[in-house]
């Protein structure tokens, strides 16, 4: 770990009780859900400006709570990477939205509200952002369904045929 | 064409209004511009000059569904996508044609998940399907010949 990474990483591990680990010299910071806004005023104060990425990892069913969801810091003026993962539970997943310290963080938010169906609490404008409005389901956790067609091979392909619902003129 | 045979020493032509009618059809066919991913790049080759789509009477391709009446699907839908599709397709004025162009227009292709259609023939009707990944420009050259001769043979009573 850098000189300079690791100063912040003891800070933020001393005030908010954030358990560190180090994988091929990359941070990640695992943070409790509640106290993600706090963390992000700090690691922002701290010269992080950039969300480069937000994402979440369904880890269903061998961890318990299922989701992750990860945040990605760049310091453009330090040049440094800190990652910042949050477990959230599977039943009514909910984190306290960080849109208002990282404005991009509004669409991504958005799209893990569409993708995993986690909840931002206080977000200004939470629906679905890439799936149609009113799809139902949230298609990137590992319980959705993969394809909704079978593929036609000689021995089934006629009872295939019969199900297709072909479009009319 | 054949002409001077029907031509003969009389200088006239004889034919029915449907075989002109189809003729005039197929040679001057207008294709949308429907590219939606890779099978798009194989569509502008098979325009450009070495494939040269404009020797069977089409090297235009027009940007607005009420001037054309082939649709090339040339890609993968997604779902999205699908009403959009439908949307312009009904914008084309009567007769009208579809070509669904590539595995993944046709049926799917790899992507067999949430986000892609299983096929564009669950949106709009289709005449020709080519397959390939992305299919050839010759491919697609003997797709769109594939629906002339579909034209030629189409009669009066058929078409709305």
């Amino acid at each position: 770990m850098e000189k300079k990474l690791k100063i912040i990483v003891q800070k933020l591990e001393k005030e908010f009780g954030a358990i560190a680990s180090e994988t091929r010299g990359e941070v990640s910071l695992f943070v409790l859900a509640e106290r993600i806004i706090a963390v992000c005023q700090q690691v922002q104060g701290q010269g992080f400006e950039l969300l480069s990425a937000m994402t979440a990892v369904d880890y269903w069913p061998q961890e318990n709570p299922r989701f992750h969801v990860v945040y990605e810091f760049t310091s453009v003026s330090k040049n440094l990477r800190l990652e910042i993962r949050v477990p959230v539970p599977g039943l009514n997943p909910s984190l306290p939205t960080v849109s208002g310290i990282y404005r991009n963080a509004n669409w991504r938010e958005r799209e893990l509200w569409d993708m995993f169906g986690i909840r931002f609490e206080g977000h200004p404008d939470l629906r679905r952002i890439l799936m149609p409005a009113d799809w139902e389901g949230h298609p990137l956790r590992k319980d959705y369904p993969l394809g909704y067609e079978e593929p036609q091979f000689t021995f089934n392909s006629e009872e295939i045929d019969l199900r297709k619902p072909y479009a009319k003129e | 064409m054949g002409v001077e045979q029907k031509l003969g020493n009389m200088g006239v032509v004889t034919t029915t209004l449907e075989q002109a009618v189809n003729w005039s059809r197929t040679n001057a066919m207008w294709p949308m511009l429907f590219g939606l991913a890779c099978c798009a790049i194989e569509m502008m080759a098979a325009q450009a000059s070495h494939y040269d789509m404009s020797r069977f009477g089409m090297e235009l391709m027009r940007p607005s569904p009420r001037q054309s009446d082939l649709m090339i699907v040339a890609g993968r839908v997604s779902r999205k996508m699908a009403p959009v599709l439908r949307r312009l397709y009904d914008q084309m004025p009567e007769p009208k044609w579809v070509i669904s162009m590539g595995d993944c227009a046709s049926c799917g292709g790899v992507f067999n998940n949430y986000a892609i259609m299983q096929g564009v023939d669950e949106v709009v009707p289709v005449d020709v399907y080519v397959a390939g990944c992305p299919p050839r420009p010759e491919a697609l050259i003997h797709g769109i010949v594939t629906l002339h001769e579909k034209v030629r043979g189409m009669k009066f009573a058929e078409v709305k």
